[in-house]
């Protein structure tokens, strides 16, 4: 009886290369909230795109090694740790859960991402936060250009630098860079560090693993201007 | 003192025209483009300038009210486990709510639903409106990602990535702070009252490898059931629907020019894109060259309203179409019977297209609460089932005569053109001769 349980709740391992991306997801997508078989292990990811992508249970999820486009797009509840570095669009549209990266992120990292929480632990390249809307996002490393394009709500905390045209044409969405930057996009400005932002921001690099050493203090918070939000013909040279 | 000769008459430019000097003192005035909502006005080739045959000797009609003409459409049969299977061919077009309001939104569902037929979502997000009164309904999945869910992906019926528009293909989306709404502001995640402006490309991949990746992840997200559509405006038609081919759309969604928006520059509307006449068949030969024409379906839309377009765009080789305009005018868009309120807001009835600022009396392009209550979505609904059907009746009528068991077994051979250009574009000779302009150099 005891050895059955052990079984069940004992980690998943599943081979990518042997069974196949289809059945990995449709055996992820499978779990409910009220699954025993929690703790899942992918081997042999080879860079395959859309690994556990579209899982809605609260399991975690270990891939051991480099991942393709969009691994995790789309994760809901689950915590999917990559092992390695992640392509194009890792945790795109993310609802919630926890995604994290232990190496790089390519372009489009947590793009869209309305919840949750994404966690890079080298750099991430261009475009990182894109069109975010409700995401947080923390990032060790540096970030690349044009990163929180557009982005509506969530944060972005970079441990780094960030790349040129940060935060261009963004909305509510609030950015914390400890680094530099190499410039600010449209209607991205410097703002205020007030109490409330160093607390959300503590906490933010603590859920986000970070060096303990480092200190909210030490970032720059980065947002909107809000001139564009409404058209005006004397802002034209801004797009 | 008066000359002996007479004056030259007082003569206008063509160039520089009323409507043109009117449009340069506007910009002077006010410092910003016009933006308007709606297709082309202008005049382009279309489907007015062909026409079918019929049977005499050498093709047997069917008997109108005897013989069966069949009507029902599968899409996305390539790789969906689950496709669509519609009644009849005329589909409706995506459109968000945020540009229609809630009631709107249902009338559509209501209405598509009762005559076998889908709807689409737009560039807002999913609602239970639509939803909950759309049998079959079609989820766009838009560079914006307002709304986007995983969740609304599983409910839907099929998915469109949404590449372009015929309105503006190669712009993205505009909804100005009028029409921002409580409700709106919250399905976008955006601060109310701002003007929205939604992006061009998708924020997550470009070009059509990367098409072929995202179309992956949306497959294994909803477990390869739902079919994926890919909607490409009329701009290169040829290779953008081999490439959507290419990145494995299961249907092609090929908007022309006449195709409407909830709002963009009218600059953009009037200049930019090609008539949907000159794309079927630039698209069908795509699919044709690729051996997928009726493997991966073609809906075609822009400026479609009646059922001898409908049997036109078929003939020339497409499965279905779809209507945006001329569902809303079913539903009581810029009807005459406003005239007093259209004069009001400075138009007229079958010119108003101001839909962005939010006071459309009919009460479908608003997010005001006094106008969109005027608006009974069963009733419109009940407006919307009965234009599909005559719709559906007059294609059948065509096609009876052309001989036709099937909407899909007409064909190019059963049109002729009236104009060269129409002839060129369709690919289907001037009437009275065997000339298609552009084969053959003879007629």
């Amino acid at each position: 009886m005891k050895s059955n349980v052990l079984e069940q709740t004992a980690t998943q391992t599943f081979d990518l290369s042997a069974r196949g991306l289809r059945e990995l997801n449709s055996s992820l997508h499978a779990l409910s909230g009220a699954t025993n078989m929690t703790a899942w292990e992918v081997v042999n990811p080879k860079g395959a795109h859309a690994i556990a992508a579209g899982v809605d249970a609260p399991v975690d999820i270990s891939v051991m090694g480099s991942t393709g486009y969009y691994c995790a797009g789309m994760n809901k509840q689950a915590t999917i740790r990559v092992k390695g570095s992640a392509g194009p669009g890792v945790a795109e549209n993310m609802m919630s859960g926890t995604v994290i990266v232990d190496g790089d992120a390519s372009q489009y990292a947590g793009a869209t991402g309305r919840g949750g929480l994404l966690v890079i632990k080298g750099n991430a390249s261009s475009r990182c936060g894109i069109s975010m809307k409700g995401v947080e996002i923390v990032v060790h490393g540096n970030i690349g250009h044009m990163s929180a394009f557009m982005a509506q709500s969530g944060s972005l905390v970079v441990c780094g630098d960030a790349g040129d045209a940060l935060g261009d044409s963004l909305y509510e969405a609030k950015l914390f860079v400890r680094g530099s930057v190499k410039s600010l996009g449209a209607d991205c400005i410097e703002k205020e560090m007030r109490p409330e932002h160093l607390e959300h921001l503590a906490d933010l690099l603590r859920r986000g693993e970070c060096d303990p050493t480092i200190k909210p203090e030490e970032f720059r918070r980065y947002g909107s201007a809000r001139k564009l939000y409404n058209f005006n013909i004397d802002n034209a040279s801004a797009y | 003192m008066t000359s002996e000769f007479p004056h030259t008459p007082p003569r206008k430019s063509y160039t520089f025209s009323d409507a043109v000097n009117a449009d340069i003192r506007r910009a002077a005035a006010t410092g910003i483009y016009d933006i308007r909502g709606g297709g082309t006005k202008r005049f382009l080739p279309h489907f007015d300038d062909l026409l079918f045959l019929g049977a005499s000797i050498s093709r047997y009609p069917l008997e109108g009210y005897r013989e069966k003409c069949a009507t029902d459409v599968w899409l996305g049969t390539r790789h969906a486990k689950k496709p669509i299977h519609l009644d009849i061919p005329v589909t409706i077009a995506g459109m968000s709510f945020g540009a229609l309001s809630g009631p709107a939104k249902e009338a559509l569902g209501r209405g598509a639903s009762a005559a076998g037929t889908s709807t689409t979502t737009g560039d807002g997000g999913m609602t239970e409106e639509e939803r909950g009164h759309s049998k079959t309904l079609v989820y766009q999945y838009l560079p914006s990602r307002y709304g986007m869910n995983p969740d609304d992906l599983r409910r839907a019926d099929a998915i469109e990535v949404v590449v372009g528009q015929g309105a503006k293909p190669g712009g993205g989306g505009m909804l100005l702070g009028q029409k921002i709404s409580d409700r709106v502001a919250m399905m976008r995640n955006l601060p109310k009252g701002i003007d929205q402006r939604s992006a061009c490309r998708h924020p997550d991949w470009t070009g059509p490898d990367d098409l072929e990746i995202k179309i992956l992840e949306l497959r294994e997200i909803t477990d390869w059931e739902k079919p994926i559509y890919v909607k490409i405006g009329g701009a290169r038609p040829y290779y953008d629907t081999a490439l959507a081919v290419k990145a494995g759309a299961d249907v092609v969604v090929l908007d022309g020019m006449q195709g409407g928006t909830a709002a963009t520059q009218d600059v953009f509307i009037e200049h930019v894109g090609q008539p949907i006449l000159a794309c079927i068949p630039q698209a069908v030969k795509a699919l044709q060259d690729l051996g997928m024409h009726r493997k991966v379906q073609l809906i075609v839309s822009g400026g479609i309203r009646s059922g001898a377009d409908v049997a036109k765009a078929m003939a020339l080789g497409a499965d279905a179409v779809a209507i945006g305009t001329a569902a809303l005018i079913a539903l009581g868009d810029n009807d005459p019977a406003l005239e007093a309120e259209y004069q009001k807001l400075g138009t007229t009835a079958g010119a108003y297209d101001d839909w962005h600022e939010g006071k459309d009396p009919a009460g479908i392009t608003t997010q005001d609460p006094e106008l969109y209550s005027r608006f009974d979505p069963v009733l419109g609904g009940r407006r919307l089932t009965n234009y599909l059907k005559v719709m559906t009746l007059e294609a059948q009528t065509i096609a009876r005569a052309c001989g036709k068991n099937h909407l899909h077994n007409l064909e190019p051979e059963d049109l002729c053109a009236l104009t060269i250009e129409a002839a060129a574009m369709a690919g289907v000779p001037i009437a009275g001769t065997s000339w298609i302009p552009g084969r053959n150099g003879s007629f």
